[in-house]
């Protein structure tokens, strides 16, 4: 069988300095590059090299599908950017066959003052797509995504949904041999995700070559048959899906406990510290089921941000969420306390909900408008206790029932 | 499938060059992204088209009052509104063009970062709306023609080649601008600076005849002089180009080459620094 992507050494550095390319790097090497920046004048003696990319050798299969999986700024957005051509490696070589889709973000160069219909054949244009095959499928992409009567609407009037669907409709027509996904099944409501998985297996199934990078493991494993771990730029293990996500579950996050991050000072909100344990105290690490958990997190806030907001979610091992518990749920909605700048410690309390077992805990900070911090499985949750031979549920709620004996006129009308 | 063949992407190695093949296949993405800027700018405008006329129209009316009537300065003996349109309107199409190209790295780097395409194809996309805003010029152009009874000669069939020509020269400079915007975005208020210098350093309000004859290759050193005594030939049968023009064209196809060079030499870099 032919390959249809073929890596070799491939190593990419960031030079200090140049401004770096994706978000994702930022994230990881974010605080410690942001103050070596601002000392300026040392700059040019101690070319202190970011390597987002080291050493890393892979072929694809045509018609395989393969997942990315690692932690944040591990250096994946940035390997699909050298596969898409967007940036050059420093050394080593990628080569791509045939077409090359690169979705590392839905709605590329969308405009707001343009409708639908004119925001369809822009994107089009712009993911490669001949005029004449967007003409061609655009009853297909207007049916995908469901705005129907909207077509000829400024998409400044969409609400937010709308304009994801419609951009991930087009993204989702995309015909090319090899396809890089990164992370697009982020976006819509849980019935517009699965279309959009879907979409994605019918891919894979007529031969193209598929590249996707996700945190949600559960598609990964679904969609792809073998996965790719990078760890700090290097691939740490490449194989059968199963094992590789197990290997990465198992070492890449880290049990309950405090734990604490790099932050970045350029963006207004950092997340310092989280810590994660039983509400009544005890041993970090073994957090019984049917105590309450506290999830508490440090941060500071560097400027005012009107709306800020943050979340914890959880959700299981395969991606599935089961909570997503928001500050302003329960604070009044006008003025958080966290928008005013300084430090502050936010702790929120879970009741004993969740089953037995291992969950990852998320943490979301940001306004209506923009995620300024989004930590992916920060910590780890494990419970223990029983499950009281009743596996199959995921929450346990241990509603208060009441048994009471029941009005004698009730039971004299029974024959 | 299979007999596609291979797409590399390794380190460059010496001197790039910009892959023209490459662009022509991205045609499609251009003309989108001028179709884009021309329908951006005139959608909820409630005089749409007729802004592009603002611009050479108040310079036309500011020129008139100042140069023509207070300093009295001469026109190649052709009446000076006209004169000082013609200079306005090309003066006007360099100048936008140049402006936009220089931006157009920095206004689409949502999509520099997030695919792959022939990066030329954004500097040259953001030229060509400005072919528009000529188009809608022309009119009142070719109006004040006809009422001071001043039609061009056979000459005006090389209209389109002195277009050309400002488009070539705005691409050329922009090229070369927008490579370094993208390192250094206060590249813009050099760019404001220099285009305000520029425009007087240029024939726009008054004749390059003002400079000394022995001089005036000197001052073609400056192509827009040479450029805009061309426009002034084809549309109103000034004198012929000469030497000057010559000089002009030459300056012109050497910062077009430059442009290149700079734009391909740094191309390969853009999605890390922007």
């Amino acid at each position: 069988m032919t390959n249809a992507i073929e890596v070799e050494g491939l190593g990419k550095r960031y030079r200090l300095g140049e401004g770096l390319a994706s978000g994702t790097v930022r994230d990881a090497v974010g605080g410690a590059v942001g103050r070596l920046l601002r000392r300026g004048r040392a700059e040019r003696e101690s070319p202190a090299d970011v390597w987002a990319l080291r050493d890393v050798d892979l072929q694809v299969p045509q018609g395989a599908s393969l997942g990315i999986v690692g932690r944040n700024g591990a250096g994946k957005s940035t390997l699909l950017k050298v596969l898409s051509r967007i940036t050059e490696p420093t050394v080593g070589v990628s080569r791509t066959r045939g077409a090359v889709g690169s979705l590392l973000e839905v709605g590329t160069g969308f405009h707001p003052e343009l409708t639908g219909r004119e925001n369809v054949f822009l994107n089009g244009a712009v993911l490669g797509m001949p005029r004449s095959v967007v003409a061609a499928r655009l009853d297909d992409i207007v049916d995908f995504s469901g705005i129907g009567r909207f077509l000829d609407t400024p998409v400044k009037r969409y609400s937010s949904g709308m304009y994801l669907r419609l951009a991930f409709a087009v993204a989702a027509h995309v015909d090319a041999d090899v396809l890089l996904v990164d992370e697009v099944l982020a976006v819509g409501d849980a019935e517009f995700q699965r279309r959009c998985l879907g979409r994605m297996e019918d891919l894979g199934r007529s031969g193209r070559t598929v590249v996707f990078i996700s945190h949600n493991l559960d598609a990964v494993t679904r969609l792809c048959s073998t996965a790719l771990w990078l760890d700090a730029g290097r691939v740490r293990a490449v194989g059968r899906t199963a094992d590789v996500v197990d290997d990465y579950l198992r070492e890449a996050t880290p049990d309950a406990g405090r734990r604490t991050f790099v932050e970045d000072p350029d963006s207004p909100v950092s997340l310092l510290a989280l810590d994660v344990r039983e509400a009544a105290g005890g041993s970090a690490g073994r957090l019984r089921r049917e105590e309450p958990v506290v999830v508490e997190a440090d941060l500071v806030v560097r400027e005012r941000v009107p709306g800020l907001d943050l979340a914890v979610s959880v959700e299981t091992l395969n991606g599935v969420r089961l909570l997503d518990e928001a500050l302003t749920d329960t604070t009044s909605g006008a003025a958080t306390p966290i928008t005013v700048p300084g430090r502050h410690r936010v702790s929120l309390t879970l009741p004993p909900l969740l089953m037995p077992g291992e969950y990852l805990v998320n943490v979301w900070i940001g306004t209506t408008y923009e995620t300024l911090v989004w930590e992916h499985s920060a910590a780890r949750l494990r419970l223990e206790g029983s499950s009281q031979a009743r596996p199959d549920r995921l929450l346990a709620a241990q509603g208060s029932w009441a048994v009471t004996a029941s009005s004698a006129s009730a039971a004299g009308a029974l024959p | 499938m299979s007999t596609a063949t291979w797409v590399e992407n390794r380190p460059t190695a010496g001197r790039r060059a910009l892959d023209w093949r490459e662009l022509w296949r991205y045609r499609e993405l251009v003309a989108f992204l001028a179709l884009r800027d021309v329908r951006v700018r005139y959608k909820q405008a409630a005089f749409g088209m007729l802004w592009a006329l603002v611009q050479p129209l108040a310079g036309l009316l500011v020129f008139t009052v100042v140069f023509d009537r207070l300093a009295g300065v001469p026109s190649d003996g052709v009446p000076y509104p006209l004169f000082a349109l013609v200079g306005m309107t090309f003066w006007t199409l360099f100048s936008g063009g140049l402006n936009a190209a220089t931006a157009s790295l920095v206004a689409n780097s949502a999509l520099v970062t997030k695919v792959y395409f022939p990066r030329v194809a954004a500097p040259l996309a953001s030229v060509l709306p400005r072919l528009v805003d000529l188009a809608v010029t022309l009119v009142p152009l070719a109006v004040l023609l006809v009422v001071t009874g001043t039609l061009p000669g056979p000459q005006v069939v090389l209209l389109p080649l002195v277009v050309l020509w400002a488009v070539a020269l705005a691409f050329g400079v922009g090229l070369a601008l927008a490579t370094v915007q993208v390192r250094f975005r206060d590249a813009h208020h050099a760019l404001t600076l220099l285009v305000q210098l520029w425009l007087y350093a240029s024939p726009v309000a008054y004749p390059s005849s003002l400079v000394p004859a022995e001089w005036r290759w000197a001052y073609a050193l400056n192509p827009v002089a040479g450029l805009l005594d061309a426009a002034r030939w084809v549309l109103l049968g000034t004198r012929p180009p000469g030497l000057p023009v010559l000089v002009s064209l030459a300056v012109t196809a050497g910062l077009l080459v430059l442009g290149v060079r700079v734009f391909a030499a740094g191309e390969r870099r853009f999605a890390d620094v922007i």
